[in-house]
């Protein structure tokens, strides 16, 4: 018997409601065209309101010989070149109108003392540019958007997940998935898809991200034909909690440091000092007391080794408690209560300038961050790899089908820098929303043909047909995902081997077995097991992406480190990694020459080495 | 590791009861790690709202043993694990299923408050220039992270149902949030009194008291939007010009 459903229309639908689905659907909505908004979770909740430290915008309002060509420069240098130099380009120039815009839709910046909106320190700028709002900038970010977007009339599907998009011919005309409150089916027509779906990081077991967090928009973008870019590059943020058990990865922000937060052993050595690569040397402090000034807002310091990028701080941290010289619990200390020999009020100060980390310490671990130092260790944060999409349009190869924020590839090459996510999330939502509605006038929406809904309709009830293992049906999901995320976690994490990928790829085939036979017990009301199930096939795709590329590139650069190949190899500068969907429907893999940088953007990097 | 007992209610909008659960409550966990372990290994459909696990997101609302929480903000260490711990759904929004409440009415109610409205900026490039001691009171408000636990609280929405008639303290601190953002020039007192119900609300506090992002709801939102009110509507000077000039 066919499958009921409830049929939605629209032309533009949006999935993913965090800062760069927002921003897209407030975007096409603007363009005059019907817009669907779809969220995993309650408006609002999305892991935008994660994001502390600030947004990325060479606005100069602290330092003015900040431009766009300094955040380029920056970025490009953070993404050991491999990003895409036109998305760098855009990002960096339109990053500082999006602030202001963001400020014109009611968000509080804090200020400087000229009444400006503030701009703070962060790993890899080279001068204070991220705008902020204490350690919440996501939540001020996600908030303004929510608020504004409420207004302009786009119809959001709030706790709807979606599980296969649909196709006529090439181009994309819908999108299939279920409400999770009574889990009924709905088919989504469209003249154009954005995806925002965010990251992977639920493919880890350490990990700073939430349950949304499976790669659905990844995976439906495989699923539908389209290419995956820079798979193997993961960022580890240095500093996610490491005790008590049950709050391992929530994130510590990189504001900690910024504000003058230091990294020491269990010696008490500040272990930052004695490694700081080649390309940053004349850019970061000579000694402590230079790093010191940096933080206090000298323009004549550089920045502490504590603020080099994320993936070198987070292998450094990696190396000291691997040596023997971590703190009780796995990791190193983060101090900022130091500080207090330094300013009269530092207890203040620090509750001031970090309210939500001394909150977080204070009630999961019962730990005064002004009077102690933190446990910290590196936590799976967010993957620079995604939907390879066109620079300007952010439009994938599938037509109709567009990406914006983590879920795209490009913007952040091997490596992403702090603060350039949010600043990401509204440049490419903005342009992926305008983009997609243009293609949506041109294009307009289409039943898709009755087979494919009949069998996106099957796939997303069959783990009830299977029915539970107690009565004689498949394995339920948990053990499965935990699994995964325990073998991605120690075989493809922050130090990689050929022989340990090689073992986790067969690891990968043996899980999607097991799978594609899970069972779900319950009915279908708000059922999250049958959730689980339906994400492990995602979590799945993802994970082989992430592993075959990082056997692919025998090389180390930015979140991509191997233990077999620890040194960066000119010739893998040249190309990116892509997967795609191959005519047998296994993946395939094939490296994608980097398109020459234009000879003007060229100069701005020399000029700023 | 000790093994406690939590009483978890099971059920949905036609009713349900509590049920017993037994799990390893280990150091440093939280009511929500219960209730995860809980639906691994005994209850896979057990339906539960959460997101960020770190007390941002306010999506993991509860009632632990009677008291509205997050549950991933309640460390089991400062429970009583000698006696079983209730976690129930929040009581004042209709039930949907197991934990998770509709609370849908609180999204409605946030599109009826006038949005934001820049005034002209301060600077020929289309910024505002604003002090640092001037955005502080809006961002204690916007600090909220929307878990809808002081709605779930107040007495006006929970025992009395005035949801046609009081926005509740959740949009009244997001009124406050807009009337004191020193760059929005709309105006909302009228709406407040007329609307929104502000006069329900007789500042028993108890908003303020359950508020996880610690912000004074009564005293720094909802007392001052009172004073407005009552400023344009019951100085008596305004009013006898009102009635002159013919102004209600």
């Amino acid at each position: 018997m066919p499958v009921e459903y409830q049929t939605h229309e629209h032309d533009v639908i949006v999935i993913g409601a965090g800062g760069a689905g927002l921003r897209a659907a407030i975007e096409a909505s603007a363009a005059g065209v019907s817009v669907g908004l779809i969220c995993k979770s309650l408006l609002g909740k999305a892991h935008t309101v994660m994001a502390e430290g600030g947004m990325a915008a060479a606005m100069a309002n602290v330092d003015d010989r900040d431009s766009w060509k300094v955040h380029f420069a920056d970025t490009m240098r953070g993404g050991q070149y491999i990003n895409n130099w036109r998305m760098a380009e855009l990002h960096a120039q339109e990053a500082p109108a999006r602030v202001r815009e963001l400020e014109a839709w009611g968000a509080v910046f804090d200020r400087t003392r000229d009444g400006k909106i503030l701009q703070r320190n962060f790993g890899g700028h080279r001068y204070p540019r991220l705008a902020h709002v204490g350690d919440r900038t996501g939540l001020e970010m996600i908030r303004t958007l929510q608020d504004h977007g409420i207004h302009q009339g786009i119809k959001v599907y709030m706790e709807h997940t979606v599980t296969a998009l649909l196709k006529d011919g090439d181009r994309v005309v819908g999108a299939f998935g279920y409400d999770r409150e009574r889990g009924y089916p709905r088919l989504f027509r469209a003249g154009a898809i954005v995806l925002a779906t965010g990251g992977i990081g639920r493919a880890f077991k350490i990990t700073s991200n939430s349950w949304e967090y499976t790669g659905d928009g990844h995976s439906l973008a495989y699923q539908a034909g389209a290419e995956l870019m820079d798979m193997e590059f993961v960022q580890f943020h240095p500093t996610g909690m490491v005790w008590p058990p049950s709050v391992r990865g929530i994130l510590v922000t990189e504001g900690v440091r910024g504000e003058g937060g230091v990294l020491r052993n269990k010696d008490g050595k500040r272990f930052m000092f004695d490694d700081v690569p080649e390309n940053y040397r004349n850019q970061t402090a000579k000694d402590p007391e230079e790093g010191w000034r940096y933080t206090q807002g000298d323009k004549n310091a550089c920045r502490p080794p504590e603020l080099l990028t994320r993936d070198h701080v987070a292998r450094c941290i990696n190396r000291e408690v691997k040596a023997g010289r971590g703190s009780p619990h796995g990791g190193v200390f983060l101090d900022i209560a130091w500080i207090k020999e330094k300013l009269p009020n530092a207890s203040e100060h620090i509750k001031k300038k970090l309210p939500s980390m001394y909150h977080q310490f204070m009630q999961l671990a019962g730990l005064d961050i002004t009077a102690e130092p933190m446990e910290v260790g590196p936590t799976t944060h967010y993957v620079m790899g995604g939907v390879r999409v066109d620079g300007d349009t952010q439009m994938s190869t599938v037509p109709g089908l567009f990406a914006a924020g983590e879920v795209a590839a490009g913007l952040h090459g091997a490596n992403r820098l702090g603060g350039n996510s949010l600043s990401d999330l509204v440049v490419f939502g903005k342009r992926a929303g305008e983009h997609a509605a243009k293609f949506a006038k041109e294009n307009r929406a289409i039943t898709p043909a009755a087979d494919q809904v009949e069998a996106a309709a099957r796939a997303l009830l069959e783990p009830f047909d299977r029915g539970a293992s107690t009565t004689g049906g498949g394995e339920g999901p948990y053990k499965i995902q935990y699994e995964l995320q325990d073998m991605m976690q120690e075989k493809v994490g922050i130090v990689r081997t050929e022989a340990d990928m090689q073992a986790a790829l067969e690891g990968i085939q043996a899980l999607k077995t097991r799978a594609a036979k899970v069972g779900v017990v319950g009915n279908r009301e708000y059922n999250p097991g049958w959730h689980t199930a339906l994400d492990l096939k995602n979590l799945l795709t993802c994970a082989e992406a992430v592993t075959r590329c990082a056997i692919e590139r025998k090389e180390s650069r930015g979140g991509h480190f191997r233990d077999d190949f620890d040194q960066k190899d000119p010739k893998y500068a040249t190309f990116n990694n892509v997967v795609k969907k191959g005519p047998g429907g296994s993946m395939v893999l094939e490296r994608r020459p980097i398109p020459e940088m234009r000879a003007d953007l060229k100069q701005v990097v020399e000029e700023n080495k | 590791m000790a093994k406690a007992t939590f009483r978890i209610w099971r059920g949905d909008a036609n009713g349900g009861g509590f049920k017993d659960y037994q799990t390893e409550a280990g150091e440093g966990m939280v009511v929500l790690d219960a209730v995860h372990a809980v639906q691994a290994d005994q209850a896979n459909d057990l339906a539960v709202r959460w997101n960020c696990k770190a007390g941002k997101c306010g999506s993991c609302s509860a009632e632990i043993n009677g008291m509205p929480k997050l549950m991933c903000m309640t460390r089991l260490s400062d429970l009583d694990l000698s006696q079983p711990v209730t976690i129930e759904p929040m009581q004042a929004f209709p039930k949907i299923r197991d934990l998770v409440t509709d609370v849908s009415w609180n999204f409605r109610v946030k599109t009826t408050i006038k949005k934001f409205e820049p005034r002209k900026p301060d600077a020929a490039d289309g910024t505002w220039r604003v002090d640092q001691a001037d955005v502080e009171r809006p961002q204690e408000f916007r600090k909220c992270i929307e878990c809808f636990l002081c709605q779930d609280v107040c007495h006006v929405i929970r025992d009395h149902q005035k949801t046609d008639e009081f926005i509740g303290p959740r949009f009244l601190v997001y009124a406050a949030a807009l009337e004191m953002n020193p760059i929005d020039a709309a105006d909302r007192v009228d709406d407040l009194k007329h609307k929104h119900g502000i006069g329900y609300c007789n500042i028993t506090k108890c908003c303020t008291k359950v508020c996880p992002e610690h912000i004074t709801i009564t005293d720094n939102a909802i007392i001052p939007l009172k004073e407005r009110v009552a400023d344009r509507f019951y100085d008596p000077i305004k009013r006898l010009f009102r009635v002159f000039s013919g102004n209600k």
